[in-house]
């Protein structure tokens, strides 16, 4: 069992799935190998749009996904949820399709359809029978062009917006929490604005601001088709360049974002809420992405995260909980998959009687010990093995395979990149970890927080 | 209005609304395979992908839990893999890890489960790790003490999130005097008070032959599911399967209010439902979609969040449990707004019991509910959910053939019928957290 606090940079959505039925079932997502990899055709329209098409024949289905390489990252200042916001508009119609219709007209066929904003880049999708591949390119298409949203939409559609920010973060001290951690950790990066936007910008959201960020960035030069399911590339490449094919590209590739200067103080935050009802302290260092000229150092911070915090058998639980008992529960994550630098996030729970100092404490231990003499031999194999594995249940999906593809691409990288990420992780060395470790877990590009109950901060 | 390239002369709105017909059929083979001790598994071969996937589904579940002893299951389901036979809790995740196998164990309130996902390589050292952790956890006081306070700092938790209170409220109200009533993840004092004794005897009661459903997906033959199937429950008992006692389902009617210093009121409202084997349960599906099953193609939706946009978040399901079933949803709005919430819900209600729905909103649904179905089935895992799922119902192996037929034959007149008979607006019991005005 696990108590995590919540923390992890997800993506937006314009709505949440419910399950109807209440099992308490949280079953990893699988699948596996003889085959590695599975079968990915990729290739680009005259007008600059990237396609992926990955073949999975099993079930009569498709999965079919535009990602723009545009996110919450990308906004102006003073307009934060703007991606967001323009993201939810997107439904409302276009000038071939009637005003609410969009949605209506997938679920009458048979398919589903949703999207979501994460900081580097938003895409909408369609699930749906094969044979209904023709109508959702054509419908995705005409709203790259020529969606339409009025003053009324925008009333109405702020409204919506607000109450998602009250459900998911202002209802929830935790996410609160993990608001003000990355606001701190980014000195200058956008990364430090919540997707959703600060509540007072996002009650002052325009349509005038939604319209110049769909004008200026949803154009096929800067969108990526993934078609996964039951198709062949050739139909794809057909379809493609009939839909897609005669937009023009805008050739206006979106800017680079400005960047963090050098870090050099360790910040520290408290937050207390009369909600909260277990203290824990959580650190996020500033770290490299994935980097295709230099893969190493993020696969490396990758393998360290896991033998740091992933599993009862991790260092951090294996120490915090099960020899000193200081801790009821710990962990740790890295997103290797960023446009630019990213966090990696440890944080631990005091068991009662203990205190959030003694749990920091034992966590810098565990950290430097890890960073100063490496994994064992046997933990660098189990993980690796691990991760082989992930890789291999991760095929039995072809929806998370669209995801998996479609977000690398988005963030800059290539299908030679996604393919070659095995290899380089299987040449990581016990010594390349403990460099990237050392070099780039740095205090002094790092926040500290500790959530507790007390009066509202 | 942006308008860079137009594709009028492409696209027509006509196409567009024109809803296709055909729909593809769930295109899967299940096979009933007999194991050599006599267990039925419901087995799809799929060989494309080298893993294997397989559920067990066992009746009973955490109803079962003495008084006193609220969420002993779900504490003793958080022990099964933390130890088992000869490997302590970090052998075990370690043994894990070096055969790539993920078992995982759940627990509701009529069943539990035990899932596990192979790679066909090792899928012989996984089905024995499997065996393994069903039939000897270790139940070692380090775990115990460790988990114990997990659950402990969850149930804190849990009394501040107005989701949980809502949750945990409705349900207490709506089966008062029933073990469905009692908060299945339990008490600070009725989890201090498990013993090692309490965990072993659950874990006795949670699995056993009796009442046990299999399913397997994946590059596998019958015969060699029937193989380790057997190997899977070899230690298991006979055991007996226990009837629940009758349900009185009766939510109080009206708005009950629990005071949550937030910005959002969280709702979750809703009456009685019928039971899945009930001849209207597919029509009351059908009707559910278009009231509020279907996302934005809703009347909830299209009432409350995009005329109105009170929510981000409005729905409601029907759902069952042995001897129960719940006509359910839920919404949460800004405090200052939550009311008119409650009031379009009410009026959708009532227009819906009153009115019924027409013949496009029929044949929409049908097009939606017939043509997704095959979305339930794209991958080895879902597929394998399913047919358990299939099995603790009783739906019937020929179910995937006839499911779209029974939701096809659903006329205005079934939808009228069931709509006067399940919704009662003025049933309807609300739960509401937050600082809601006007309420």
């Amino acid at each position: 069992m696990v108590v995590h606090p919540s923390g992890r940079n997800s993506a937006w959505a314009r709505e949440t799935v419910i399950g109807g039925v209440l099992a308490l079932f949280v079953l990893m997502l699988t699948t596996a190998t003889v085959r590695a990899e599975p079968p990915v055709t990729t290739f680009s329209l005259d007008n600059g749009m990237d396609v992926v098409v990955i073949e999975d024949h099993r079930a009569p289905v498709v999965t079919h996904m535009v990602w723009y390489r545009v996110g919450a990252a990308d906004e102006p200042r003073g307009v934060s949820g703007i991606a967001h916001f323009l993201e939810h508009l997107m439904f409302k119609g276009t000038d071939e399709i009637p005003d609410g219709a969009f949605s209506k007209i997938i679920a009458a066929n048979g398919g589903q359809d949703n999207a979501f904003t994460a900081q580097d880049y938003t895409g909408y999708f369609q699930r749906i029978a094969a044979d209904r591949l023709e109508l959702v390119m054509k419908m995705e298409a005409d709203r790259m062009v020529d969606v339409v949203i009025t003053e009324d939409h925008v009333r109405t559609e702020r409204d919506v917006i607000i109450e998602e920010r009250n459900s998911r973060t202002d209802n929830s001290p935790d996410a609160l929490f993990s608001e003000q951690m990355r606001a701190a950790l980014f000195l200058n990066h956008s990364y430090g604005t919540p997707i959703i936007g600060w509540r007072h910008e996002m009650e002052e959201l325009s349509l005038g601001d939604a319209l110049s960020f769909y004008e200026r960035y949803y154009a096929p030069d800067n969108a990526i088709l993934v078609v996964a399911g039951d198709v062949t590339p050739e139909r794809v490449r057909e379809l493609a360049e009939t839909y897609y094919g005669p937009l023009k590209p805008s050739g206006n590739p979106p800017d680079a974002r400005p960047q963090e200067p050098p870090q050099i103080a360790p910040r520290r935050i408290t937050m207390t809420d009369p909600r909260v009802r277990q203290d824990y302290v959580m650190r996020s260092y500033l770290v490299p992405a994935y980097d295709p000229e230099d893969p190493v150092n993020s696969a490396a911070l990758m393998l360290f995260t896991s033998i740091l915090g992933d599993g009862v058998a991790s260092r951090l639980s294996k120490t915090l909980q099960l020899e000193q008992k200081i801790a009821i529960s710990s962990g740790a994550w890295y997103s290797p998959r960023s446009r630019d630098a990213t966090s990696l996030t440890v944080y631990g729970v005091p068991a009662p009687g203990h205190t959030l100092d003694e749990v920091e404490n034992a966590i810098d231990a565990i950290i430097a010990d890890l960073a100063e003499t490496g994994p064992t031999e046997e933990e660098l194999v189990r993980v690796k093995r691990v991760l082989r594995a992930s890789r291999v249940f991760m095929q039995d999906s072809q929806s998370s395979l669209a995801r998996f593809y479609g977000a690398a691409l988005a963030i800059g990288l290539t299908v030679q990149d996604v393919q070659g990420w095995p290899a380089v992780v299987e040449a990581i060395t016990i010594d390349d970890i403990r460099k990237a470790a050392q070099s780039h877990l740095d205090l002094n590009a790092s926040v500290t927080g500790s959530l507790m109950r007390g009066e509202a901060s | 209005m942006n308008i860079r390239q137009t594709l009028r002369n492409v696209i027509g709105a006509a196409l567009f609304l024109c809803i296709l017909t055909g729909i593809a059929r769930a295109d899967v083979e299940i096979q009933n395979v007999t194991s050599p001790s006599g267990q039925t598994i419901w087995l799809v071969e799929e060989p494309s992908i080298p893993i294997v996937a397989i559920e067990l589904g066992f009746r009973g579940g955490s109803w079962l839990d003495p008084a006193g002893k609220e969420g002993l299951s779900r504490f003793a389901v958080g022990l099964m893999n933390e130890g088992s036979g000869d490997l302590d809790a970090v052998e075990f995740a370690n043994r894990s890890n070096d055969i790539s196998a993920r078992i995982g164990f759940s627990v509701s309130r009529n069943d539990a489960e035990v899932a596990g996902r192979f790679l066909v390589e090792t899928l012989d050292e996984g089905i024995d790790l499997m065996a393994l952790a069903i039939s000897s956890p270790r139940f070692d006081a380090e775990p115990i003490e460790r988990v114990r306070k997990q659950i402990l700092s969850g149930i804190a938790q849990s009394e501040t999130d107005p989701d949980s209170i809502a949750a945990k409220t409705w349900y207490a109200s709506t089966f008062k005097g029933h073990p469905y009533a009692r908060p299945s993840q339990g008490t600070a004092e009725s989890i201090n008070s498990v013993t090692v004794e309490d965990l072993k005897a659950s874990h006795a009661r949670l699995y056993q032959r009796a009442g046990l459903f299999v399913s397997i997906v994946g590059a596998i033959d019958a015969e060699k599911a029937g193989e380790i199937v057997d190997r899977l429950i070899a230690s298991l008992p006979e055991g007996e399967l226990h009837d629940v006692p009758a349900v009185k389902t009766v939510p109080e009617p009206g708005v009950q209010v629990i005071e949550q210093d937030v910005p959002q009121s969280v709702a979750i409202f809703g009456h009685k439902g019928l039971l899945r084997d009930d001849p209207d349960f597919i029509p009351a599906y059908v009707m559910n979609y278009i009231l509020g099953g279907g996302g934005f193609a809703s009347r909830l939706t299209e009432e409350v969040r995009e005329k109105r946009g009170l929510a981000y978040s409005v729905y409601s399901y029907l759902t069952t449990m042995d001897g129960a079933g719940l006509y359910i949803g839920g919404v949460q709005t800004a405090n200052e707004r939550i009311a008119e919430s409650i009031d379009v819900i009410r009026a959708e209600w009532t227009r819906l019991a009153t009115e019924g729905v027409t013949e496009e909103d029929l044949e929409k649904a049908k097009t939606y509910l017939t043509g997704s179905f095959p979305l339930r089935f794209d991958s080895n895992s879902k597929i394998a959910n399913y047919l358990l799922f299939m099995q603790m119902e009783d739906l019937g192996i020929d179910y995937l053939e006839r499911r779209n037929g029974l939701i096809d034959a659903v006329t205005l007149e079934d939808i009228k019928r069931v709509a006067a008979r399940v919704l009662q607006p003025e049933a309807l019991s609300f739960v509401v957290v937050g600082k809601p005005v006007g309420l």
